[in-house]
């Protein structure tokens, strides 16, 4: 038996409009990261379309490369230090501004938030010229102390923000039941906060790791990535750099997914 | 008074600091609870109930007064040094460990043994009715038995006192009569000192030993539910406690530990609860409404006050009836057994000297 229905009336508008201008954004944004990818893997020794053919050729090519290696090793070595530096003040500050009412905490938050907001030049004009008249020999160290900088108001701000979520409740509760002040840390606080913690430290490791205008006043004789590519632009332009920055932006999208991940499963 | 108390406040005071000025959150608030006793603080938000709670439980400091435990004096010491628990309104369970390691907890911080840990945590979730849940996490567990891990957590490293902070409020209706009945009970059997927040004054009533009612941060009596609720000491605790009908009027005489009132031209008589009046002082009288006796029960009675009436509306509330009866002195609410109530509309109503009472300024 089937039923003699009318016609069924459509209730659900379709937004053509909508998405052709959501294509079009994520076009604009979008398409020359594909088309960095593209030419990565593009059998020819320009770094332009058109595309002449697969290859892994580059990729080869900046594996087997030392002085990029060597590179990726300082980055690597300049964003884990910067991380630990940023995020250990930023976990402090943002302590500071949570619990404890002083004079100037506005003030003080605006003062941490400063280096990301100014332009990356001031930022490494001023270091430098501070490094400078301390007599500071420029080294990697200066790049770290550089990057930790800018780091910590990105580590700060996810800390902070869990921290203003937490219940303090389950704090009073803690020394109720008898823990001290460090116990009630490690045993309530820190697990509460931890995802924000490893949250705020990977935005910290990938900032520092493609970091490059701060980076150009405060570099000595041991170059980053980012400078190695900034550098090799200039003089001969292979799509050995294209197949780097591939690796490079995949890398830097796993952590971040990562870091959405963590913060996603602590707080859903 | 400070030896035998468990639990002694000594002319405490709670002070924050405002845009305009200070604010007392408690007053000179001398309360002492002694051992094994079920004692509520009772009043309205910002009563001073909670902040009295808090100086207890040691997560407030007072500017003034002393707070002693046991007998030892612990006013400025850290909640981790008070041999005091609290269960929270909002339970205040930790999320990231589960049911088991919630209640475990206060042994672990002591440095339990494990397998006294182990015992003593599976006791418990057994006397709770949380068996198979200790693997759980909170947020997995209906609201009631969340209350029953704050409690079990709270009970399980057997503290001299118990602080509950209104831990009824966040429970449905239904299950709060039941979760009452079991909070009393768990008190008499673990025979523990329960010192209990709450702004319900029926919950207050029913579960006490003592109740200290407050109101802007000051104790205003301290009493037995029956002497709160008969014999209130001012009229803003018979205002708060239950329901009444109260009657200006001015002294006629007084006898002993009666007054003879004019109200309205027609002469009641009351108890008197605090100092004597003078003839001719203009007074506050009150009189429940169950303990006005309505019809031919009235009539035959041998009451102190006499009065007729006339029934202006009547409202059936179930088990009772509630009538607004116009008389002499006033509009009168009066509840009597929907089972045996008499509903014509003149009535004779009387009440005894001894339900009336005649309130202190």
């Amino acid at each position: 038996m089937s039923l003699n229905l009318p016609r069924k009336r459509h209730t659900q508008q379709q937004p053509w409009l909508l998405t052709f201008w959501t294509v079009l954004v994520f076009a604009f944004l979008y398409l020359p990261i594909a088309t960095l990818i593209f030419i990565s893997f593009n059998d020819s020794a320009i770094l332009s379309l058109p595309f002449k053919g697969f290859t892994v050729d580059w990729y080869e090519m900046a594996f087997g490369d030392r002085p990029l290696r060597l590179s990726l090793w300082n980055s690597l070595q300049v964003a884990a230090m910067a991380t630990v530096l940023a995020t250990g003040f930023g976990l402090l500050a943002a302590f500071a501004i949570y619990r404890y009412q002083f004079f100037g905490r506005n003030s003080f938050r605006i003062a941490l938030n400063l280096p990301i907001l100014l332009p990356g030049v001031v930022t490494g004009v001023a270091m430098l010229a501070y490094f400078s008249s301390l007599g500071l020999e420029l080294s990697l160290w200066t790049i770290i102390l550089g990057h930790a900088v800018f780091g910590l108001p990105v580590a700060l701000g996810p800390i902070l923000t869990r921290l203003t979520q937490f219940p303090r409740s389950l704090e009073e509760a803690a020394y109720d039941l008898g823990a001290k002040p460090a116990q009630v840390f490690r045993g309530v606080i820190f697990p509460y906060i931890r995802s924000a913690i490893v949250s705020g430290a990977l935005l910290a490791f990938t900032l520092s790791f493609d970091e490059v205008v701060v980076t150009i006043f405060l570099t000595g004789r041991d170059d980053t990535l980012p400078m190695e590519i900034w550098g090799r632009l200039r003089t001969d332009i292979t799509p050995e750099i294209a197949a780097v920055a591939t690796l490079v932006l995949g890398a830097s999208t796993g952590i971040v997914l990562l870091s959405q991940w963590v913060v996603g499963r602590d707080e859903g | 008074m400070r030896d035998g108390s468990v639990v002694y406040l000594e002319g405490v005071s709670k002070i924050y600091p405002t845009k305009a000025g200070e604010i007392f959150a408690a007053r000179d608030v001398t309360i002492d609870v002694q051992p094994g006793e079920f004692y509520s603080l009772l009043g309205s938000s910002g009563s001073g109930k909670t902040t009295t709670l808090r100086l207890i439980g040691g997560f407030e400091i007072p500017e003034y007064g002393s707070v002693w435990i046991g007998g030892e004096e612990v006013t400025e010491q850290p909640p981790y040094r008070r041999d005091v628990h609290t269960v929270f309104q909002s339970y205040a369970l930790f999320p990231h460990l589960t049911v088991a390691e919630n209640i475990a907890y206060p042994l672990r911080i002591a440095k339990a043994a494990r397998a006294e840990v182990t015992e003593r945590v599976e006791e418990s979730l057994r006397m709770f009715q949380l068996e198979g849940m200790g693997d759980r996490r909170p947020s997995q567990l209906s609201g009631g038995q969340q209350q029953r891990v704050a409690l079990a957590r709270a009970l399980i490293s057997r503290p001299k006192v118990l602080l509950l902070d209104e831990p009824l409020s966040a429970l449905d209706a239904k299950i709060r009569e039941e979760v009452r009945q079991e909070l009393r009970d768990l008190q008499k059997q673990t025979n523990l000192t329960f010192i209990y927040v709450t702004h319900d004054q029926e919950e207050a009533l029913a579960l006490s030993d003592r109740i200290a009612v407050m109101h802007n941060g000051q104790v205003q009596q301290i009493g037995t539910p029956k002497q709160i609720y008969d014999r209130p000491a001012s009229l803003f605790v018979a205002q708060f406690i239950g329901k009444a009908n109260f009657f200006n009027g001015t002294v006629l005489e007084t006898t002993g530990e009666t007054a003879a009132v004019d109200v309205n031209g027609t002469k009641i008589w009351a108890t008197l609860t605090g100092r004597s009046p003078s003839i001719g002082n203009a007074v506050t009288l009150m009189v429940r409404p169950e303990r006005v006796r309505l019809g031919e029960s009235a009539k035959t009675a041998e009451a102190d006050n006499q009065l007729s009436g006339k029934v202006a509306s009547v409202t059936y509330v179930g088990q009772l009836i509630e009538l607004k009866v116009e008389t002499p002195v006033g509009s009168l609410t009066v509840t009597q057994l929907s089972s045996t109530v008499d509903l014509s509309p003149e009535q004779s109503l009387s009440w005894n000297a001894n339900d009336c009472i005649l309130l202190p300024d």
